[in-house]
């Protein structure tokens, strides 16, 4: 339990950097370091098919996407930059502390979780439900994949018109 | 539900809450598109564990995990797009500012 909850300090540490960081960069890190501790957490839990699709997808290639996104547009100067997190710090600093109130009712309101449990299905493979149980969702998934590589084939291309 | 299940749930839950809160939070006040995309990514990942967790906590981890899964696959789909989404505004409008899309304001 102890692992547990520094993990889950760290994963809220890491998202909270994310939100906070000033430079565009900065943040992708920390999120890519938020989903680097969400996949040790979900290892704590035994998921480690989810946890190894977290690690790859949310990690890496999600991470990829955002740099060569930032990469793309103009970064600040440093004059804008500092005269942005001045007002930048003024709009985020609420952010911790409505982060802690919450997390110190939920604590101390104590609500207690009484819902009847589902029914536990007889199969207890991934594979076995991806391919049997959820077959249509599986053939959506693949008709997505497609969609979503067809949409960033046109919206990441450059434009010809104006030759950038 | 079990004492010990119960305890976990309540533990993972506080966290879960307080990064779904900073996950709306830079959304609502970001002005920055690229930044308010970063917030629905950590919006998902509170989702993302949550799920895990009602999967650990009731027993059924192998739907949770097929569950999560599709979610990971749709989430990197709609955060690709909608990157490219963002840069091709970005090309039109120079800024990454959400309220220089005034466009088809009215």
């Amino acid at each position: 339990m102890t692992i547990d909850l520094i993990l889950l300090v760290m994963m809220t540490i890491a998202a909270l950097w994310a939100v906070m960081a000033r430079s565009l960069l900065k943040a992708a890190i920390a999120l890519a370091v938020t989903s680097a501790v969400v996949t040790i957490i979900m290892f704590r839990l035994a998921s480690p098919l989810a946890a190894v699709f977290e690690l790859s997808v949310c990690t890496g290639l999600i991470t990829a996407i955002f740099v060569s996104a930032i990469s793309l547009t103009r970064p600040l100067t440093h004059a804008q930059t500092i005269a942005m997190s001045k007002n930048k710090f003024r709009r985020y600093w609420y952010l911790p502390v409505i982060m802690v109130i919450a997390a110190a009712a939920l604590f101390l309101l104590k609500i207690k979780v009484d819902v009847p449990l589902p029914q536990v299905l007889a199969i207890d493979d991934v594979r076995n439900i991806m391919w049997n149980l959820r077959q249509l969702d599986m053939y959506g998934q693949i008709v997505l994949i497609l969609a979503g590589s067809f949409g960033i084939v046109i919206l990441f291309r450059e434009s010809d018109k104006d030759g950038s | 539900m079990e004492a010990n299940n119960i305890q976990l749930f309540s533990i993972f839950g506080i966290f879960i809450v307080m990064l779904f809160i900073a996950g709306l939070y830079c959304i609502l006040m970001t002005r920055n598109m690229m930044r308010a995309l970063i917030g629905l990514e950590i919006l998902t990942k509170a989702v993302t564990v949550l799920l895990i967790l009602a999967g650990y906590v009731t027993g059924n981890m192998a739907f949770a995990q097929s569950i999560v899964i599709t979610l990971i696959i749709i989430e990197v789909v709609v955060i690709a797009i909608t990157a490219g989404v963002i840069l091709s505004i970005y090309r039109h409008t120079n800024s990454l500012d959400r309220s220089t899309i005034r466009d088809l304001k009215g």
